[in-house]
Protein backbone atom coordinates (compact mmCIF):
# COMPACT_ATOMS: atom_id res chain seq x y z
CA UNK A 1 0.00 0.00 0.00
CA UNK A 2 2.01 3.26 1.28
CA UNK A 3 4.82 3.27 -1.14
CA UNK A 4 3.92 6.79 -1.65
CA UNK A 5 5.49 9.06 0.86
CA UNK A 6 3.75 12.58 -0.60
CA UNK A 7 2.17 14.42 2.14
CA UNK A 8 -0.61 16.76 2.25
CA UNK A 9 0.43 20.60 1.49
CA UNK A 10 -1.14 22.15 5.11
CA UNK A 11 1.08 24.88 4.51
CA UNK A 12 -0.97 27.34 2.81
CA UNK A 13 -3.90 25.79 4.93
CA UNK A 14 -2.14 26.65 8.01
CA UNK A 15 -1.73 29.97 6.48
CA UNK A 16 -5.03 31.03 5.23
CA UNK A 17 -7.12 29.70 8.47
CA UNK A 18 -4.82 31.44 11.03
CA UNK A 19 -5.33 34.97 8.48
CA UNK A 20 -9.37 34.06 8.37
CA UNK A 21 -9.54 34.86 12.29
CA UNK A 22 -7.18 38.11 11.91
CA UNK A 23 -9.27 39.40 9.48
CA UNK A 24 -12.03 38.35 10.73
CA UNK A 25 -11.28 40.66 14.01
CA UNK A 26 -10.03 43.56 11.26
CA UNK A 27 -13.08 43.35 9.14
CA UNK A 28 -15.62 42.88 12.33
CA UNK A 29 -13.81 45.70 14.45
CA UNK A 30 -14.18 48.11 11.24
CA UNK A 31 -18.05 47.10 10.91
CA UNK A 32 -18.08 48.16 14.93
CA UNK A 33 -16.53 51.02 14.12
CA UNK A 34 -18.96 52.52 12.22
CA UNK A 35 -22.10 51.23 13.78
CA UNK A 36 -20.86 53.17 16.33
CA UNK A 37 -20.80 56.52 14.13
CA UNK A 38 -24.70 55.41 13.09
CA UNK A 39 -24.91 56.17 17.42
CA UNK A 40 -22.31 58.74 18.14
CA UNK A 41 -22.33 60.95 14.78
CA UNK A 42 -19.23 62.70 16.38
CA UNK A 43 -16.80 59.52 15.63
CA UNK A 44 -17.08 59.98 12.06
CA UNK A 45 -13.24 61.85 11.28
CA UNK A 46 -11.48 62.80 8.93
CA UNK A 47 -11.37 60.18 5.88
CA UNK A 48 -12.37 57.93 8.25
CA UNK A 49 -15.42 58.71 8.34
CA UNK A 50 -18.85 56.18 7.41
CA UNK A 51 -18.49 56.94 3.70
CA UNK A 52 -14.88 55.70 3.80
CA UNK A 53 -15.01 53.07 6.20
CA UNK A 54 -18.03 51.00 4.94
CA UNK A 55 -16.83 49.45 2.07
CA UNK A 56 -13.50 48.80 3.83
CA UNK A 57 -15.60 46.79 6.60
CA UNK A 58 -17.48 45.31 3.65
CA UNK A 59 -14.39 44.34 1.47
CA UNK A 60 -12.92 43.21 4.81
CA UNK A 61 -15.11 40.90 5.71
CA UNK A 62 -16.49 39.28 2.51
CA UNK A 63 -13.22 39.13 0.81
CA UNK A 64 -10.35 39.31 3.72
CA UNK A 65 -12.39 37.03 6.84
CA UNK A 66 -14.82 34.63 3.94
CA UNK A 67 -12.25 34.68 1.38
CA UNK A 68 -9.16 33.22 3.51
CA UNK A 69 -11.78 31.00 5.06
CA UNK A 70 -12.55 29.46 1.05
CA UNK A 71 -8.81 29.22 0.28
CA UNK A 72 -8.12 27.28 3.94
CA UNK A 73 -11.07 24.62 3.36
CA UNK A 74 -11.12 24.30 -0.36
CA UNK A 75 -7.31 23.27 -0.20
CA UNK A 76 -7.72 21.15 3.01
CA UNK A 77 -11.19 19.32 1.44
CA UNK A 78 -9.81 18.79 -2.16
CA UNK A 79 -6.72 17.36 -1.17
CA UNK A 80 -8.35 15.00 1.69
CA UNK A 81 -11.57 14.05 -0.64
CA UNK A 82 -8.59 13.36 -3.61
CA UNK A 83 -5.89 11.67 -1.46
CA UNK A 84 -3.46 13.98 -3.50
CA UNK A 85 -1.50 17.09 -2.52
CA UNK A 86 -2.06 19.70 -3.36
CA UNK A 87 -1.23 20.68 -7.15
CA UNK A 88 0.85 23.84 -8.74
CA UNK A 89 4.28 24.38 -7.31
CA UNK A 90 5.03 28.23 -6.67
CA UNK A 91 1.25 29.33 -7.85
CA UNK A 92 -0.15 28.03 -3.74
CA UNK A 93 2.23 30.90 -2.17
CA UNK A 94 1.30 33.15 -4.53
CA UNK A 95 -2.67 32.64 -4.09
CA UNK A 96 -1.32 33.29 -0.32
CA UNK A 97 0.65 36.25 -0.90
CA UNK A 98 -1.02 37.56 -3.40
CA UNK A 99 -4.43 37.52 -1.57
CA UNK A 100 -3.09 39.37 1.12
CA UNK A 101 -1.33 42.08 -1.09
CA UNK A 102 -5.07 42.38 -2.46
CA UNK A 103 -6.53 42.88 1.13
CA UNK A 104 -3.79 44.98 2.09
CA UNK A 105 -3.72 47.57 -0.78
CA UNK A 106 -8.14 47.58 -0.26
CA UNK A 107 -7.33 48.45 3.24
CA UNK A 108 -4.99 51.62 2.11
CA UNK A 109 -7.38 52.52 -1.24
CA UNK A 110 -10.27 52.45 0.06
CA UNK A 111 -9.76 55.20 3.29
CA UNK A 112 -8.35 57.13 0.61
CA UNK A 113 -11.56 57.50 -1.58
CA UNK A 114 -9.91 55.68 -4.43
CA UNK A 115 -12.72 53.70 -5.29
CA UNK A 116 -15.04 52.78 -8.75
CA UNK A 117 -17.81 53.33 -7.05
CA UNK A 118 -19.62 50.03 -7.21
CA UNK A 119 -20.55 47.97 -4.36
CA UNK A 120 -18.37 44.90 -2.84
CA UNK A 121 -16.41 45.66 -6.37
CA UNK A 122 -15.04 49.05 -5.28
CA UNK A 123 -11.23 48.25 -5.44
CA UNK A 124 -9.80 50.17 -8.21
CA UNK A 125 -8.48 48.64 -11.77
CA UNK A 126 -4.67 47.96 -10.83
CA UNK A 127 -6.18 45.94 -7.67
CA UNK A 128 -8.53 44.15 -10.26
CA UNK A 129 -5.81 42.49 -12.10
CA UNK A 130 -3.71 41.24 -9.48
CA UNK A 131 -7.50 40.00 -8.10
CA UNK A 132 -7.83 38.14 -11.54
CA UNK A 133 -4.15 36.57 -11.42
CA UNK A 134 -4.46 35.37 -8.19
CA UNK A 135 -7.95 33.82 -8.69
CA UNK A 136 -6.90 32.27 -11.81
CA UNK A 137 -3.84 31.17 -9.91
CA UNK A 138 -6.47 29.98 -7.28
CA UNK A 139 -8.59 27.96 -10.16
CA UNK A 140 -5.58 26.47 -11.81
CA UNK A 141 -4.39 24.71 -8.47
CA UNK A 142 -7.94 23.92 -7.56
CA UNK A 143 -8.78 22.00 -10.55
CA UNK A 144 -5.23 21.09 -11.48
CA UNK A 145 -5.31 19.10 -8.05
CA UNK A 146 -8.96 17.34 -8.98
CA UNK A 147 -7.29 16.70 -12.04
CA UNK A 148 -4.57 14.43 -10.65
CA UNK A 149 -7.18 12.92 -7.72
CA UNK A 150 -6.23 9.28 -6.93
CA UNK A 151 -9.78 8.15 -6.30
CA UNK A 152 -12.27 8.73 -9.53
CA UNK A 153 -15.57 10.46 -7.31
CA UNK A 154 -15.02 14.41 -6.86
CA UNK A 155 -16.60 14.80 -3.49
CA UNK A 156 -19.83 17.17 -4.08
CA UNK A 157 -18.36 19.89 -1.45
CA UNK A 158 -15.58 20.49 -4.38
CA UNK A 159 -18.46 20.61 -6.53
CA UNK A 160 -19.56 23.86 -4.75
CA UNK A 161 -15.89 24.96 -4.04
CA UNK A 162 -15.30 24.83 -8.18
CA UNK A 163 -18.33 26.45 -9.19
CA UNK A 164 -17.68 29.27 -6.69
CA UNK A 165 -14.21 29.71 -8.39
CA UNK A 166 -15.78 29.71 -12.13
CA UNK A 167 -18.38 31.87 -11.08
CA UNK A 168 -16.21 34.18 -9.49
CA UNK A 169 -13.67 34.77 -12.00
CA UNK A 170 -16.46 35.62 -14.90
CA UNK A 171 -18.71 38.15 -12.43
CA UNK A 172 -15.15 39.37 -11.23
CA UNK A 173 -14.27 40.19 -15.32
CA UNK A 174 -18.24 40.88 -15.86
CA UNK A 175 -18.54 43.63 -13.64
CA UNK A 176 -14.94 45.25 -13.28
CA UNK A 177 -14.64 46.11 -16.91
CA UNK A 178 -13.65 49.27 -17.08
CA UNK A 179 -11.61 52.42 -18.68
CA UNK A 180 -8.61 53.52 -17.21
CA UNK A 181 -7.91 57.32 -17.33
CA UNK A 182 -5.22 56.97 -14.47
CA UNK A 183 -3.04 55.15 -12.28
CA UNK A 184 -5.69 54.97 -9.63
CA UNK A 185 -9.18 56.24 -11.73
CA UNK A 186 -11.08 54.55 -14.19
CA UNK A 187 -14.84 54.89 -15.33
CA UNK A 188 -17.30 51.87 -15.60
CA UNK A 189 -17.51 50.36 -19.46
CA UNK A 190 -21.17 50.38 -18.37
CA UNK A 191 -23.28 53.34 -18.03
CA UNK A 192 -26.78 54.43 -16.24
CA UNK A 193 -29.08 51.51 -16.12
CA UNK A 194 -26.98 49.46 -18.04
CA UNK A 195 -24.24 49.43 -15.00
CA UNK A 196 -26.76 49.02 -12.45
CA UNK A 197 -28.03 45.87 -13.82
CA UNK A 198 -24.50 44.45 -14.52
CA UNK A 199 -23.57 45.48 -11.01
CA UNK A 200 -26.06 43.60 -9.51
CA UNK A 201 -25.59 40.70 -12.28
CA UNK A 202 -22.63 40.83 -10.33
CA UNK A 203 -23.61 41.85 -6.39
CA UNK A 204 -26.33 39.43 -6.12
CA UNK A 205 -24.26 36.19 -7.33
CA UNK A 206 -21.20 37.32 -5.39
CA UNK A 207 -23.55 36.59 -2.63
CA UNK A 208 -25.14 33.45 -4.36
CA UNK A 209 -21.65 31.95 -5.62
CA UNK A 210 -18.56 33.43 -2.83
CA UNK A 211 -21.00 33.61 0.25
CA UNK A 212 -23.71 30.27 -0.52
CA UNK A 213 -22.38 28.10 -2.77
CA UNK A 214 -18.29 28.34 -1.53
CA UNK A 215 -19.90 28.17 1.89
CA UNK A 216 -22.08 24.95 1.10
CA UNK A 217 -19.00 23.55 0.00
CA UNK A 218 -17.14 24.09 3.47
CA UNK A 219 -20.90 22.84 4.98
CA UNK A 220 -20.82 19.65 3.26
CA UNK A 221 -16.92 18.49 4.23
CA UNK A 222 -17.37 19.87 7.72
CA UNK A 223 -20.51 18.99 8.99
CA UNK A 224 -20.25 15.71 8.23
CA UNK A 225 -16.57 14.94 9.59
CA UNK A 226 -17.37 16.78 12.90
CA UNK A 227 -20.54 14.63 13.19
CA UNK A 228 -18.67 11.36 11.93
CA UNK A 229 -21.69 10.75 10.33
CA UNK A 230 -22.62 11.25 6.25
CA UNK A 231 -24.42 13.78 5.16
CA UNK A 232 -28.11 12.78 5.50
CA UNK A 233 -29.03 12.15 1.78
CA UNK A 234 -25.98 12.17 -0.42
CA UNK A 235 -28.41 12.09 -3.23
CA UNK A 236 -29.93 15.64 -2.25
CA UNK A 237 -26.89 17.26 -1.98
CA UNK A 238 -25.98 16.40 -5.78
CA UNK A 239 -29.68 17.88 -6.78
CA UNK A 240 -28.91 20.43 -4.36
CA UNK A 241 -26.21 21.21 -6.35
CA UNK A 242 -27.10 21.18 -9.75
CA UNK A 243 -30.47 22.60 -9.08
CA UNK A 244 -28.66 25.73 -7.39
CA UNK A 245 -26.38 26.38 -9.33
CA UNK A 246 -29.20 26.30 -12.95
CA UNK A 247 -30.90 28.89 -11.42
CA UNK A 248 -28.67 30.99 -9.47
CA UNK A 249 -27.56 33.82 -12.34
CA UNK A 250 -30.75 35.30 -12.83
CA UNK A 251 -31.48 36.77 -8.93
CA UNK A 252 -29.85 40.25 -9.14
CA UNK A 253 -32.98 42.62 -10.29
CA UNK A 254 -34.69 42.08 -7.00
CA UNK A 255 -31.85 44.78 -5.96
CA UNK A 256 -33.09 47.31 -8.76
CA UNK A 257 -37.34 46.97 -8.13
CA UNK A 258 -38.99 50.51 -8.54
CA UNK A 259 -35.92 51.50 -10.14
CA UNK A 260 -35.36 52.95 -13.98
CA UNK A 261 -35.03 49.11 -14.53
CA UNK A 262 -37.57 47.47 -17.00
CA UNK A 263 -40.25 46.24 -15.10
CA UNK A 264 -40.07 42.59 -16.54
CA UNK A 265 -36.36 42.46 -15.77
CA UNK A 266 -37.26 42.99 -12.36
CA UNK A 267 -39.78 40.27 -12.58
CA UNK A 268 -37.64 37.99 -13.85
CA UNK A 269 -35.65 38.70 -10.79
CA UNK A 270 -38.19 38.22 -8.48
CA UNK A 271 -39.36 35.21 -10.28
CA UNK A 272 -36.17 33.38 -9.78
CA UNK A 273 -35.50 34.81 -6.80
CA UNK A 274 -38.44 32.68 -5.09
CA UNK A 275 -37.26 29.48 -7.49
CA UNK A 276 -34.35 29.62 -4.99
CA UNK A 277 -35.78 28.91 -2.07
CA UNK A 278 -36.25 25.35 -2.89
CA UNK A 279 -32.71 24.53 -3.01
CA UNK A 280 -31.31 27.04 -0.60
CA UNK A 281 -33.96 25.03 2.06
CA UNK A 282 -33.02 21.38 0.49
CA UNK A 283 -29.26 22.23 0.95
CA UNK A 284 -30.11 23.36 4.56
CA UNK A 285 -32.32 20.43 5.24
CA UNK A 286 -29.91 18.05 4.14
CA UNK A 287 -27.03 19.45 6.45
CA UNK A 288 -29.22 19.59 9.75
CA UNK A 289 -30.80 16.26 9.44
CA UNK A 290 -27.01 14.84 8.90
CA UNK A 291 -27.59 14.92 12.61
CA UNK A 292 -30.62 12.91 12.76
CA UNK A 293 -30.22 10.34 15.32
CA UNK A 294 -27.31 11.98 17.33
CA UNK A 295 -28.51 15.35 18.31
CA UNK A 296 -26.91 14.50 21.74
CA UNK A 297 -23.64 15.59 20.25
CA UNK A 298 -24.83 19.14 19.77
CA UNK A 299 -24.85 19.31 23.57
CA UNK A 300 -21.28 19.49 24.18
CA UNK A 301 -19.53 19.84 20.95
CA UNK A 302 -19.19 23.65 20.51
CA UNK A 303 -18.02 22.47 16.64
CA UNK A 304 -21.32 21.31 15.83
CA UNK A 305 -22.55 24.26 17.95
CA UNK A 306 -21.55 26.57 15.08
CA UNK A 307 -22.20 24.54 12.30
CA UNK A 308 -25.41 23.40 12.91
CA UNK A 309 -26.64 27.13 14.09
CA UNK A 310 -25.03 28.82 10.79
CA UNK A 311 -27.60 26.00 8.60
CA UNK A 312 -30.36 27.41 10.86
CA UNK A 313 -29.59 30.90 9.89
CA UNK A 314 -28.91 29.99 6.06
CA UNK A 315 -32.26 28.55 6.40
CA UNK A 316 -33.68 31.81 8.06
CA UNK A 317 -31.71 34.27 5.77
CA UNK A 318 -32.56 31.99 2.71
CA UNK A 319 -36.42 31.99 3.46
CA UNK A 320 -36.09 35.53 4.40
CA UNK A 321 -34.32 36.56 1.32
CA UNK A 322 -36.84 35.36 -1.56
CA UNK A 323 -39.75 37.45 1.09
CA UNK A 324 -38.11 40.01 0.41
CA UNK A 325 -37.62 39.95 -3.14
CA UNK A 326 -40.99 39.96 -3.88
CA UNK A 327 -42.24 43.42 -5.47
CA UNK A 328 -45.01 44.24 -2.83
CA UNK A 329 -42.79 43.59 0.08
CA UNK A 330 -39.58 45.08 -1.26
CA UNK A 331 -42.18 48.26 -1.34
CA UNK A 332 -41.46 48.17 2.49
CA UNK A 333 -37.79 47.16 3.11
CA UNK A 334 -35.68 48.76 0.08
CA UNK A 335 -33.45 51.36 1.42
CA UNK A 336 -33.98 50.33 5.20
CA UNK A 337 -32.34 48.84 8.12
CA UNK A 338 -34.16 45.73 7.13
CA UNK A 339 -31.88 45.14 4.19
CA UNK A 340 -29.06 45.23 6.36
CA UNK A 341 -30.44 43.00 9.02
CA UNK A 342 -31.04 40.33 6.20
CA UNK A 343 -27.24 40.62 4.72
CA UNK A 344 -25.97 39.84 8.20
CA UNK A 345 -28.41 37.34 8.86
CA UNK A 346 -26.44 35.90 6.52
CA UNK A 347 -23.74 37.22 6.89
CA UNK A 348 -22.91 36.64 10.85
CA UNK A 349 -25.15 33.65 11.57
CA UNK A 350 -24.61 32.18 8.30
CA UNK A 351 -21.22 32.58 6.66
CA UNK A 352 -19.39 33.60 9.68
CA UNK A 353 -20.55 31.00 11.43
CA UNK A 354 -19.86 27.67 9.27
CA UNK A 355 -16.33 29.20 8.61
CA UNK A 356 -16.01 29.80 12.63
CA UNK A 357 -16.66 25.85 13.11
CA UNK A 358 -14.99 24.93 10.45
CA UNK A 359 -11.83 26.56 11.60
CA UNK A 360 -12.23 25.19 14.77
CA UNK A 361 -12.10 21.57 13.53
CA UNK A 362 -8.95 22.76 11.27
CA UNK A 363 -6.84 24.88 13.91
CA UNK A 364 -5.68 21.90 16.40
CA UNK A 365 -4.82 19.31 13.41
CA UNK A 366 -3.35 22.45 11.39
CA UNK A 367 -0.48 22.30 14.53
CA UNK A 368 -0.80 18.61 15.60
CA UNK A 369 -2.84 18.81 18.11
CA UNK A 370 -5.99 16.79 19.27
CA UNK A 371 -8.43 19.28 20.35
CA UNK A 372 -8.93 23.11 20.80
CA UNK A 373 -6.44 24.64 23.49
CA UNK A 374 -9.87 25.32 25.36
CA UNK A 375 -13.49 24.02 24.28
CA UNK A 376 -15.11 26.50 27.21
CA UNK A 377 -13.52 29.05 25.93
CA UNK A 378 -15.28 27.88 22.39
CA UNK A 379 -18.57 27.20 23.99
CA UNK A 380 -18.00 30.68 25.03
CA UNK A 381 -17.51 31.63 21.88
CA UNK A 382 -20.81 30.33 20.60
CA UNK A 383 -22.72 32.01 22.79
CA UNK A 384 -21.26 35.46 22.77
CA UNK A 385 -21.63 35.25 18.78
CA UNK A 386 -25.31 34.17 18.90
CA UNK A 387 -26.55 36.65 21.28
CA UNK A 388 -24.78 38.83 19.22
CA UNK A 389 -26.38 37.92 15.91
CA UNK A 390 -29.55 38.00 17.13
CA UNK A 391 -29.48 41.28 18.88
CA UNK A 392 -28.00 42.52 15.33
CA UNK A 393 -31.11 40.86 13.40
CA UNK A 394 -33.85 41.53 15.65
CA UNK A 395 -33.25 45.23 15.99
CA UNK A 396 -32.68 45.95 12.19
CA UNK A 397 -35.97 44.08 11.83
CA UNK A 398 -37.30 46.59 14.30
CA UNK A 399 -35.71 49.94 13.12
CA UNK A 400 -36.17 48.43 8.83
CA UNK A 401 -40.33 47.90 9.44
CA UNK A 402 -40.15 51.55 11.35
CA UNK A 403 -38.89 53.73 8.81
CA UNK A 404 -40.14 51.67 5.63
CA UNK A 405 -44.05 52.64 7.63
CA UNK A 406 -42.98 55.85 8.49
CA UNK A 407 -40.97 56.61 5.02
CA UNK A 408 -44.88 55.67 3.45
CA UNK A 409 -46.77 57.10 5.87
CA UNK A 410 -49.47 60.48 4.66
CA UNK A 411 -51.68 62.75 5.57
CA UNK A 412 -55.21 62.66 4.46
CA UNK A 413 -54.24 65.51 2.84
CA UNK A 414 -51.64 63.67 0.83
CA UNK A 415 -48.43 65.18 2.34
CA UNK A 416 -45.67 62.67 3.80
CA UNK A 417 -46.50 62.06 7.38
CA UNK A 418 -42.77 61.98 8.36
CA UNK A 419 -39.77 64.22 7.65
CA UNK A 420 -36.97 61.80 7.04
CA UNK A 421 -34.84 62.94 9.86
CA UNK A 422 -37.90 61.76 12.64
CA UNK A 423 -37.04 58.33 11.18
CA UNK A 424 -33.72 58.93 11.81
CA UNK A 425 -34.01 59.72 15.30
CA UNK A 426 -36.75 57.15 16.06
CA UNK A 427 -33.81 54.86 14.47
CA UNK A 428 -31.25 55.39 17.43
CA UNK A 429 -31.98 53.18 20.16
CA UNK A 430 -32.00 50.01 17.59
CA UNK A 431 -28.75 51.38 16.63
CA UNK A 432 -27.28 51.32 19.52
CA UNK A 433 -28.63 47.61 19.66
CA UNK A 434 -27.40 46.89 16.79
CA UNK A 435 -23.93 48.38 17.75
CA UNK A 436 -23.83 45.95 21.46
CA UNK A 437 -24.40 42.95 18.77
CA UNK A 438 -21.38 43.96 17.09
CA UNK A 439 -19.26 44.17 20.03
CA UNK A 440 -20.32 40.79 20.90
CA UNK A 441 -20.10 38.96 18.00
CA UNK A 442 -16.29 40.87 17.72
CA UNK A 443 -15.66 40.02 21.45
CA UNK A 444 -16.22 36.34 20.52
CA UNK A 445 -13.60 36.89 17.84
CA UNK A 446 -11.03 38.35 19.89
CA UNK A 447 -11.43 34.44 22.61
CA UNK A 448 -11.70 32.56 18.95
CA UNK A 449 -8.06 34.16 18.47
CA UNK A 450 -7.15 33.88 21.74
CA UNK A 451 -7.99 30.13 21.83
CA UNK A 452 -5.96 29.92 18.34
CA UNK A 453 -2.66 31.49 19.47
CA UNK A 454 -2.57 29.23 23.20
CA UNK A 455 -3.49 25.94 20.65
CA UNK A 456 -0.37 27.15 18.18
CA UNK A 457 1.75 27.39 20.94
CA UNK A 458 3.97 24.39 20.39
CA UNK A 459 2.44 23.15 17.93
CA UNK A 460 3.96 20.71 15.48
CA UNK A 461 3.55 21.75 11.84
CA UNK A 462 4.53 18.50 10.44
CA UNK A 463 3.08 17.50 6.97
CA UNK A 464 1.39 14.85 7.23
CA UNK A 465 1.34 11.88 4.91
CA UNK A 466 -1.33 11.39 1.99
CA UNK A 467 -3.77 8.73 2.83
CA UNK A 468 -4.57 5.67 0.52
CA UNK A 469 -8.06 5.78 -0.36
CA UNK A 470 -10.01 2.44 1.84
CA UNK A 471 -10.34 -0.24 -0.51
CA UNK A 472 -7.37 0.74 -2.60
CA UNK A 473 -5.22 -2.06 -1.28
CA UNK A 474 -7.77 -4.90 -2.15
CA UNK B 1 -31.54 47.87 -22.16
CA UNK B 2 -28.22 46.77 -23.75
CA UNK B 3 -26.96 45.08 -20.73
CA UNK B 4 -29.43 42.42 -21.58
CA UNK B 5 -27.72 41.68 -25.05
CA UNK B 6 -24.45 40.94 -22.84
CA UNK B 7 -26.14 39.11 -19.81
CA UNK B 8 -28.81 36.90 -21.65
CA UNK B 9 -25.66 35.46 -23.86
CA UNK B 10 -23.83 34.62 -21.02
CA UNK B 11 -26.63 33.06 -18.99
CA UNK B 12 -27.45 31.06 -22.41
CA UNK B 13 -23.77 30.01 -22.89
CA UNK B 14 -23.25 29.49 -19.06
CA UNK B 15 -26.26 27.02 -19.14
CA UNK B 16 -25.28 24.99 -21.94
CA UNK B 17 -21.60 24.67 -20.06
CA UNK B 18 -22.96 23.13 -16.61
CA UNK B 19 -25.18 21.04 -19.00
CA UNK B 20 -21.92 19.89 -20.51
CA UNK B 21 -20.59 19.45 -17.22
CA UNK B 22 -23.52 17.53 -15.69
CA UNK B 23 -23.62 15.15 -18.94
CA UNK B 24 -19.88 14.65 -18.34
CA UNK B 25 -20.41 13.49 -14.32
CA UNK B 26 -23.24 11.02 -15.86
CA UNK B 27 -20.95 9.78 -17.84
CA UNK B 28 -18.19 9.20 -16.65
CA UNK B 29 -20.17 7.87 -13.23
CA UNK B 30 -20.01 10.30 -10.81
CA UNK B 31 -23.36 9.64 -9.46
CA UNK B 32 -23.35 5.76 -10.18
CA UNK B 33 -23.39 5.58 -6.24
CA UNK B 34 -25.18 7.89 -4.60
CA UNK B 35 -24.71 6.28 -1.11
CA UNK B 36 -20.57 5.65 -1.34
CA UNK B 37 -18.98 8.86 -1.13
CA UNK B 38 -21.00 10.47 1.72
CA UNK B 39 -19.46 7.36 4.23
CA UNK B 40 -15.89 7.52 2.52
CA UNK B 41 -15.43 10.81 3.24
CA UNK B 42 -15.27 9.89 7.10
CA UNK B 43 -12.39 7.22 6.06
CA UNK B 44 -10.05 9.69 4.98
CA UNK B 45 -9.14 10.32 8.28
CA UNK B 46 -7.03 13.39 9.31
CA UNK B 47 -5.09 12.08 12.23
CA UNK B 48 -2.50 9.43 10.83
CA UNK B 49 -2.66 7.28 14.20
CA UNK B 50 -6.87 6.61 14.64
CA UNK B 51 -6.88 2.97 13.03
CA UNK B 52 -10.63 2.48 14.76
CA UNK B 53 -11.54 3.30 11.37
CA UNK B 54 -9.45 1.34 9.18
CA UNK B 55 -10.99 -1.74 10.82
CA UNK B 56 -13.90 -1.25 8.69
CA UNK B 57 -11.99 -1.75 5.54
CA UNK B 58 -10.16 -5.35 6.67
CA UNK B 59 -13.97 -7.33 7.06
CA UNK B 60 -13.95 -7.67 2.84
CA UNK B 61 -10.70 -9.32 2.71
CA UNK B 62 -13.30 -12.35 0.89
CA UNK B 63 -13.80 -10.13 -2.29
Amino acid sequence: MSGTKTTYNDKVVRQFAVMTVIWGIVGMLVGVIIAAQLVWPELNIGFLHFGRLRPLHTNAVIFAFGGCALFATSYWCVQRTGHTRLWGGPLIPFTFWGWQLVILLAAITLPLGITQGKEYAELEWPIDILITLVWVSYAIVFFGTIGKRTVSHIYVANWFFGAMIIAVALLHLGNSAALPVSFLKSYSAYSGVQDAMIQWWYGHNAVGFFLTAGFLGMMYYFVPKQAGRPVYSYRLSVVHFWALIFTYMWAGPHHLHYTALPDWTQSVGMVFSLILLAPSWGGMINGIMTLSGAWHKLRDDPVLKFLITSLSFYGMSTFEGPMMSIKTVNALSHYTDWTVGHVHSGALGWVAMVSIGSMYYLLPKLFGKTEMYSTKLMTTHFWIATIGTVLYIASTWISGVMQGLMWRAVNADGTLAYSFVESVKGSYPFWAIRWLGGVLFLSGMLIMAYNMFKTMAGGNTKDTPVIVPVGHHA
Amino acid sequence: MESVYLLIPVSVILVFGIAIAFWWSVRSGQFDDLEGPGFRVLMDEDQPQTTDDAKEPNKRENV
